[in-house]
Formats: structure tokens, sequence, C-alpha cells
């Protein structure tokens, strides 16, 4: 009787009762997060077409790098191929991948905070012991999801109607559509791992592998039509042809992938209980041989540290091997050369290249070296880092432990990435190496910004995220805006010489290292002195 | 006898609210010392002054003879810290965060590490994420019994333990102060205190209300007392410190203040008693006498503020 009464399955309201509340919620607590995620994926779709116009004045200039990028099989493996020379497909060819990734990285994020993390945190428990249904709290990170993909569309198809609306239309679709099939993706993945890091870093290798599978398909073929693009959603976007003969019946195929996911997540979420997961935790060891804060800090980051390695010397090795074909392609285009060079010198196309590519990883290895400072702001305010202060361990021995693997894994993956360009390149390492050493000068500016916002106001050290972007921002879209000297000095980047290539300067580079030291020094006067904060 | 802890005058604000407002507390070694107090009084907070984690504004503090600010990492070695609420590292299994504190203080027992474990019935294995809360706690009590120090600071420590697993605990403390181990005890669970403590400081509002042992705080409350006598009592009203009278018939109950309790058995005596029951005041109505001090103040501040 009683097994009976538990199988009876209670009516589809009930098991949505409480989204709207959920919903509201999840809104209010992303209420900074997802406008800034949108604002910043619309803000580089929308100033494409001014770019492109600065880039490609005339038709002839435009119709010229549609022809080349026929034959430029690696650039197309990085952006995909280009379908008609106006101004709007343009846009869509050159930011439609990254807007499209950038999409799907928010929506990933976005349901795995809403679902998994709330479980792992176990407020899920408290949730659900409301009035809240079964598939409530799914169904709103999906709705939460939903909500920041229907913003970002509706920019994108605003903000690009002046170039054709049905090109807009299309566009905007298309990139929340890739961000709704990886929101269902992660959505999926949740129900799978215990944990939200891991359900965050399998989605965003899913997402990876989508990446590369677009960008195999596309260096084969000038036209999409390969089955490793359409094995990938963002090949389904350059695939939707915005601006180019639309073909809208591939929006079915997002709908029908996210349709699909959503299913399969339902279904999961409804044989699993609160807290549980399909991939159960294996046992660890009974005792352990962990026996300094150092080696507890190496324990904690070293999976992200083999993550970031094994990036940056992929992207090394791509970018290296790409070198060639792009130098090329941007030898033929005035504006486009003089961007390359603002970026990465004067002194050959090649180098050029190389050297902004460098540059370029320079400001992603900021993002490390944030990440891995800020373990510590974590540690504080878990509640982890007051046991193991309260064993004799002094605070600057707990920072250092984390401080060595931020600072010392910014030379290693910048190193690692150097290896890459050499052999993607194929030419002595010694210069690239060289190249990406003096880079770290500027990462580690950077990080000691972040230990010393950590040791003086810890409840401003998430703003190291923002000085991170702010640096990314300016190196990346600084010198394509021909942005003035001014502010592309603000980031210690623009200080950097621009190697290879270019001449070594020892000046600008000690400089950065003494301001490094000097903040290194201040945030960690400060960790001694200051409260610790729980 | 040394003093493993002297803290006298010690003051504490994080912005405008006083966590510590001029606290005083002196913990023998070889003392198990409760440390008692509504939620808010300041209890963690003055561990963490003593553990170094907050710096005090003002006052003076000394911990095993050092100062727990400059010799923090000094100290440490020779102190097991148990927090109310531990959080794990969710990669790291029970067995390896044990050893890892071990380490870091003085060193660990092997044997005591393992009699332990057996004890409180804890699953080494399980990564830190699958615990529960008795469990997560479990873990660093554990650490902290098996470790080679010489004082243990516990802050509410047993929060979420069963009480078979509460027993245990009990247990250990005892054993670790027949060793001569020094141990503050931070806890709500009064009995566990009364069967525990030598000595115990009551703080409200950052401040130390009441120190000393049971016994001397005992004498400072009231013992309830009910008796049937032969005839009608007389006299019980005018006695000095009796409280709540209540005489039906020949039924008596009443509360004295213990310092008065001679004169009023005295006077019951006269009266011959029948039967008589007599209750020593519990810590937990010591306990409560201070806690419902702040409530009629609270309630008077509210009175008057609605009219």
């Amino acid at each position: 009787m009683t097994a009976a009464a538990f199988a009876v399955r209670p009516r589809l309201s009930r098991q949505l009762a409480g989204t709207g509340t959920l919903l509201r919620f999840a809104l209010r607590r992303d209420r900074v997060m997802i406008p800034v995620w949108v604002a910043v994926n619309a803000l580089m779709v929308l100033s494409m077409p001014n770019t492109l116009k600065g880039l490609y004045a005339t038709p002839a200039e435009r119709a010229d790098l549609v022809a080349q990028m026929a034959t430029n099989s690696s650039l197309r493996a990085m952006v995909g191929p280009v379908f008609s020379d106006s101004l709007g497909a343009l846009t869509a060819w050159r930011v439609g991948v990254y807007a499209g990734v950038l999409a799907a990285v928010t929506g990933l994020f976005v349901v795995v905070r809403h679902t998994r993390d709330e479980e792992e945190s176990g407020r899920q428990e408290l949730l659900a012991s409301g009035m809240v249904g079964r598939r409530a709290s799914l169904t709103a990170a999906l709705l939460a999801a939903a909500v920041a993909n229907a913003a970002l569309g509706l920019l994108v198809v605003a903000g690009l109607a002046g170039q054709g609306a049905t090109g807009a239309l299309a566009f905007g679709l298309g990139i929340a559509g890739v961000g709704t099939v990886f929101a269902t993706m992660a959505a999926i993945v949740a129900q799978l791992t215990e944990s939200a890091r891991l359900a965050r870093g399998l989605t965003a290798g899913v997402l990876g592998a989508a990446f590369v599978l677009r960008a195999a398909g596309d260096s084969a073929t000038d036209d999409g039509s390969s089955v490793l693009t359409w094995l990938s959603p963002l090949g389904w976007l350059e695939n939707l042809r915005p601006y180019a003969a639309e073909r809208w019946w591939v929006l079915l195929l997002f709908a029908a992938a996210a349709a699909a996911q959503a299913g399969v997540a339902y279904a999961l979420a409804g044989r699993r209980d609160v807290g549980m997961s399909f991939l159960p935790t294996r046992p660890g060891p009974a005792s352990g041989r962990l026996g300094s804060a150092a080696a507890l800090a190496w324990r904690l980051q070293r999976g992200s540290v083999l993550g970031w390695s094994i990036g940056f010397f992929l992207a090394g090795v791509v970018y290296g091997g790409m070198t060639e074909g792009a130098a090329d392609l941007v030898g033929d285009n005035d504006n486009a050369r003089r961007i390359i060079e603002r970026m990465g010198g004067q002194a050959g196309l090649t180098d050029a290249f190389l050297s902004a590519m460098v540059g370029m990883l320079g400001l992603v290895a900021a993002l490390y070296v944030v990440a891995s400072v800020l373990r510590l702001h974590g540690e504080e305010t878990s509640g982890r880092a007051e046991p193991v202060l309260a064993n004799a361990v002094g605070r600057l021995r707990w920072a250092a432990g984390h401080l060595v693997i931020a600072f010392g894994g910014s030379v290693l993956i910048m190193l690692l990435a150097g290896l890459g360009f050499a052999l993607g390149h194929g030419r002595e390492a010694g210069p690239i190496l060289g190249a990406c050493l003096v880079q770290v000068a500027g990462v580690w500016v950077i990080g000691a910004l972040a230990v010393l916002l950590h040791g003086i106001a810890p409840r401003t050290a998430m703003a190291a995220w923002g000085v991170a972007g702010a640096v990314l921002l300016i190196g990346w879209v600084g010198p394509a805006l021909d942005a003035p000297r001014a502010v592309l000095d603000l980031s210690p980047f623009g200080h950097l010489p621009k190697l290879p290539g270019g001449e070594m300067q020892w000046g600008p580079v000690l400089v950065l290292l003494l301001v490094a030291v000097v903040l290194l020094g201040a945030g960690l006067a400060g960790l001694r002195r200051r409260d610790m904060t729980t | 006898m040394t003093k493993a802890i002297t803290v006298s005058g010690l003051h504490k604000s994080f912005g405008r609210t006083h966590a510590l407002d001029g606290l005083d507390l002196d913990v023998e070694t070889g003392e198990v010392h409760g440390f008692l107090g509504p939620n808010g009084a300041g209890k963690s907070t003055t561990i963490r002054v003593l553990l170094g984690l907050l710096r005090a504004d003002s006052g003076a503090a000394q911990i095993l003879g050092r100062d727990p600010w400059t010799d923090a990492v000094e100290t440490h070695r020779r102190i097991a810290y148990v927090p109310g609420d531990v959080t794990l590292w969710r990669n790291l299994s029970g067995g390896e965060v044990i050893d890892l504190y071990g380490r870091l203080r003085g060193g660990l027992d092997t044997r005591r590490r393992a009699e332990l474990i057996e004890r409180f019935e804890l699953d080494p294995t399980k990564k830190g994420r699958t615990y529960s809360k008795g469990n997560r706690q479990k873990v660093a009590l554990v650490a902290a019994f098996a470790s080679d120090v010489d004082l243990l600071i516990l802050d509410e420590p047993t929060s979420g333990l069963d009480p078979l697993m509460e027993e245990v605990f009990q247990r250990c403390v005892e054993e670790e102060r027949n060793r001569g181990r020094t141990i503050l005890l931070s806890s709500h669970i009064l009995s566990e205190v009364e069967e525990l403590c030598d000595r115990v400081s009551i703080i409200r509002k950052g401040r130390t209300v009441e120190s000393g042992s049971l016994a001397d705080l005992r004498h400072l409350t009231r013992t309830s007392v009910t008796a049937e006598l032969a005839g009608t009592p007389d006299g019980l009203a005018r006695l000095p410190g009796v409280h709540d009278l209540d005489v039906q018939g020949r039924r008596v109950r009443l509360q004295v203040d213990t310092d008065q309790l001679d004169a009023v058995l005295r006077s019951l005596t006269e009266s011959g008693v029948r039967s008589l029951t007599s209750t020593p005041p519990t810590l937990e109505e010591l306990f409560l006498r201070h806690y419902q001090e702040d409530a009629v103040a609270a309630d008077v501040v509210a009175e008057g503020a609605a009219r």
C-alpha cells in the first residue's frame, strides 16, 4: 500500500511549484553577473561592423578578403568561413564563433550555479523542504539561462538591424541558440557530477570539443559543409548563414538539441536524490602524506595548473601552426597589418603576428594568476583557512604555498606556450621562449595587484577579476580601435617590448618586475597585520 | 599553578559592533574551563583573538605564556583547535585532513589516532564533501585529541554529534585532563559543561559576568526547596533571601539564596518536617538568570519605546 502510494507521480503543476519564486531569486542573485556577461558579448558583436568598416572600407577590399579566406585554411579554423562580402556577413563571420562560445559559457555558468552549486553547498536542501516542486530548481535555472540568452539575442538583433534585419534576426537567434544548447548540456552534466567545479569543467570540455570539431571541419572545407562542422553547435551557427541567404531550418537543430538535452536532464534529475549524483565520489586514502601548507596548496591547485598547462601548450601549437597563413592574409590589407603591427611590432609580419599571439596569451595568463591568487580568498572566506592558521603555520607561509603556484605557474604556462609556438611554427625555440617569458612581467603585476587587494582590503579582492578583465579588453580591443597611448599604457602589458622581432628592452621589464615586487610586499605586509575574515 | 590563558580588559570592535567590551578570562594549566554565553556574546571572537586570527583593539592577552598575535606560530605548535563549524576540502579524505592537521601541529600519536577513529566510528576514507556535519566535526576532534599538544581550544565542538558520540567526546576530554592537558571548552550544552568543567566563565555582550568553580557560582544562586510540614509554617516570609514563597496548607515551596539556606532549614524544622526536597541550582538556572536579565532589560526598553 505504502509503496504504491509513493509510486504515484505528483501532477506536473506540483512538480513545478515555486519555479517563479526561484527564478526571481536566481535573477536577483545574478543581477550583476548576467548583465555583465551579456553586455560584454553584445559589445563585442555590435562594435564589429564599425571596426570592419575601418579595416575593409571598399567593397573591393571586402571581396578580396572573402576570396582569400577560401584559400586560407588555418585562419578558417580559427574563425570559420565567409559566405558573403557584406558588412553584416563579415561581422557574423568575424565574431560568430566567439560570441557563441561566450554565450555558451554564460549559459553553463548560470545553470551550474543554480543547480549543482546549490546542492553541493547544501542550500538546495533548505529550499527543497519548502513549497518547491521536484523539477522547480532545474526549471528555474534553465529559465534564468534563457533570460540571459534572450537578452543577448535581442541586443544583437536590435544592434545589427542597421546591417539588415533578416540577417540580424538569424544571427541573434543563432547566438542565443548556442547559449541554450550549452545551458541544457550543463543541466545534464550537473546531474552527473557531485561537484559544481567538475560540472563546469566537463561542460567547458564539451564546448572545447565543439570548437575543435568546427575548427577541423572548417579547415577542411570552405563552406562549412564538413560533417565535423555539422557535429558542432558552433558549426550550426555559421551554417545558419546570417546575412548570406539564411538557412532558417538550421534553427530547428538548436531547438531539437536543446529540447532533447533538457529532456535527458529532467529524466536524470527525477531519478536521483537531492545532493547525489550518477558519478559518485570514490573514497580516498585513510591516511595522508600532506604535511605542510605548501603541499596542501599544491594539492588544491595541481588540477587547475595541469589544465592551464595543457591549454597553453595546445594554444601555442595551434597559433604557431597558423602563423604563416595568417601573416600572408593580413599582409595584403594595410589596415589589418597596421593593427597587427600595433599589437606585435613592426619587424616583419610573421614576427609581428607571433608577437601579437604571444601578447594575447600573456593577457589570458593574467586570468590564471588572478584565479590562482584568489584561492587564498576562497580558502579564507570558506572558513578552511582558519583551522590551518590555528596550527603552527604562519600567514606568510600559508600564503606562500598558493603564491608560488600562482607566480611560478604563470612562468610555467608561458614557457609551455612558447614550446608550443616553437613546435607549431617549426623554428628555433630561443626567441619565442624569451618573448613568452617577457610577458610574465605583466602577468606578475596583475597577480601582485590581486595579492595587494586580498592583503589590504579582502572585501574588494574579487575586484582583481575586474582589473584582469580591463587589461584583457585594453590589449584585445585597444589596438583595433587605435586607442590613445594613454589608455594602452594603463595596462602593464602595454609597456612590454614587442617580441619576437622587436628589440629587447630591459628597462620597462625591470620596472614592471619592481612594481610587482612592491605590490606583493605591500599585500603580504597587509595580510600579516589584518584580521582574518570569516 | 601557572595560567594557560590570561585575558584582561580585552576590547575588539568590528565597525560599530563592539564584539568584546573589556573581557576577562583566566584558565589555569591543567583544568577544563567552560566558556559560556548566549549567541553573539563574543566567545568565538575571544577564541580568534587567542589564536592570533584577530588582533585585539586593546587589553592584554597571553596564551601559554606568550603573546597570541606576535608569537602565533610558536604557540600554535602546542595548541589544537576545533571550530564549531568544520569545513573540509571537497577532494581530500578525512584521514588526509587528520594527518595534515597533526603534522602542522606538534605531531600526531598514530596509535591514539587509530583508537579515536574507532571510538568515534569515523570512516577516514570519505572525501570532504560527503561527510555530514557531525562527521566533519569528528574529523577535527580526532585530529585535535590525537595531536601532541598542551592546550585544546574547543569552540562548540559537539554541535551535530549524536548522544553516543557526545558521550565518547566527554570521555576523551576527561582523558585529556588526566594527562594534564588544559582545555578551553566553549559550549551551549550546559550538562556537558557541568559534567566536565572545573571552572567556568560566563560572558555576556563581550564582558565576563561570572567566573569561578561551579561550587562558587552555585553559592551565588538560589536553591529550590519543597517541604511537607507537620504544622503550619511560620515566619518564612520574613527570612532574608527567600523568594517565590508558595504556602498551600502544610506544603511549602520556595527559592532561597544558597548562602541563606541554613536559616530557612532551621525555620522549617521548627514546624516539623515530614518530607523535604532540595534541588541545588543547575548551571542552566545560573545561565538563564544572566540571559533573562538581558531579555527583561530588552522588554523594558521595548515598552519604553512603545510608549
